[in-house]
């Protein structure tokens, strides 16, 4: 019968392990839901300010903002987004490897690269990779608020502006939807111009600056650059939610097919142990 | 028919109102603006203070913290850093807060905290102030 309770045992640790697992899938599952209706709700302002920007890109302003200004990159910063806490399938890793591979390429070119992290996992792996970090920002928790991150995002744009990095490039995760979430590069400074034109009076016009253009653009750009951080940070806390959900599924069923597996293993041996049992018997009696 | 202007509010909570209007009163960087259709390009800061949004015989009491109005002629964007509905400012914590901030002015702790409380003290005070307007033109109790 050893074998059998060895069997036993195995199936109870499993078990174990699958109540674990299914418990983090209906956390996540809930936390997704909020999650998600976070990320909706910032959705309006960051359209429309990106709206804004394109209407600033069409008028002829006297004054030309160093954030629309592209320059010749002899540094670049990044700035990454990840999570705090793994169990949540590849959506870190799949992160991470942009930043690696961005880092080779523009390492290689003879450009240097400045790299700011926010979550956890994003800070941890670059500091064990002897990666210089700028600035790092971790235990964001569920809720994250503007001013959490106002301190990365300032140490970015302080650069850019001072001249240290001459683009700032966010890497981070886009909710497509739960089942997939992309790991994607985007150019944050200089302001990409918007391709498509829209409304707009007449051919030659500029806006009337109150008090002057050059602080309200300051105030305007400085906005825009946090609502798409803010904007990726909540992205992504959806992301991990949605993977980690997707991610405990997957354990939970596998657990329950290991379970039934065992199970199957458990009654052969115990029926083996039974029939030499008897057989045992029945030759002892034989002998008698 | 008159004319009308599309106006938005939006803050990164969420779009707090979305419509149209014959006119847009804002508490603009440099004062109040006064909006109406056909009005030139501006850009301009916002500060705390509220912003009516007059359609027909209807106005609605917004109250903004601060942020950016854009106008183009035909639509009005308020990009505010957080906005409320009049109606819907909770006086008694707006009146804790700048009890608050009145305290930490007071105390001068530090330069940066003393800024915090500076700019936490307008914004109450004018949270208040809107609500007192509300309450003289007997829209709100």
């Amino acid at each position: 019968m050893a074998k059998a309770k060895e069997i036993n045992a195995q199936i109870k640790s499993v078990k174990n392990t699958r109540k674990i697992t299914k418990a983090m899938e209906m956390v996540a599952a809930s936390k997704m839901r909020r999650a998600q209706e976070r990320m909706a709700a910032s959705r309006p302002y960051a359209d429309k300010i990106r709206e804004v920007l394109a209407h600033v890109a069409q008028a002829h302003p006297e004054y030309q903002h160093p954030f629309l200004a592209e320059r010749p990159r002899k540094r670049v910063g990044f700035l990454l987004v990840s999570s705090d806490r793994g169990l949540c399938g590849a959506l870190n890793v799949n992160v991470l490897r942009i930043v690696v591979q961005q880092m080779h390429d523009l390492q290689s070119q003879g450009i240097e690269v400045q790299v700011a992290a926010v979550g956890n996992k994003g800070v941890g792996f670059l500091r064990r990779h002897g990666a210089q970090l700028s600035a790092e920002l971790t235990g964001i928790g569920d809720r994250p608020g503007l001013a959490d991150m106002v301190g990365p995002i300032r140490v970015m744009t302080d650069a850019y502006r001072n001249g240290e990095i001459d683009a700032l490039y966010l890497i981070s995760s886009r909710f497509i939807n739960t089942m997939l979430q992309r790991a994607t590069l985007e150019q944050v400074l200089p302001v990409k111009k918007p391709e498509e034109k829209t409304v707009v009076a007449g051919e030659r016009w500029d806006y009337i600056y109150e008090p002057e253009a050059r602080p309200v653009l300051d105030h305007l750009l400085q906005r825009y650059v946090e609502s798409v951080i803010y904007q990726a940070v909540v992205e992504h806390l959806a992301c991990e939610q949605s993977a980690r959900m997707v991610a405990m599924k997957n354990a939970s069923d596998n657990a329950k097919r290991l379970v039934g597996e065992l199970q199957l293993a458990y009654n052969k041996a115990r029926q083996a142990a039974i029939t030499q049992e008897i057989a045992e018997i029945s030759a002892g009696a034989a002998a008698v | 028919m008159g004319m009308t202007i599309d106006v938005r509010v939006v803050s990164a909570e969420g779009s707090i109102y979305e419509g149209t209007a014959d006119m847009v009163i804002a508490p603009g960087q440099m004062g109040e603006l006064g909006i109406l259709p056909r009005h030139a390009p501006l850009l301009t800061g916002l500060r705390p203070g509220e912003l009516r949004i007059k359609h027909g015989a209807e106005t609605e009491y917004l109250f903004v913290n601060g942020g950016i109005l854009e106008i183009q002629p035909d639509v009005v964007t308020v990009l505010a850093d957080s906005a409320e509905r009049a109606t819907d400012i909770d006086e008694a914590k707006a009146k804790a807060a700048k009890e608050a901030a009145e305290v930490r002015i007071a105390n001068q702790a530090d330069e940066l905290d003393y800024a915090a409380a500076q700019a936490e003290l307008l914004e109450q005070v004018a949270r208040l102030r809107t609500l007192q307007r509300l309450r003289e033109q007997g829209i709100l109790r």
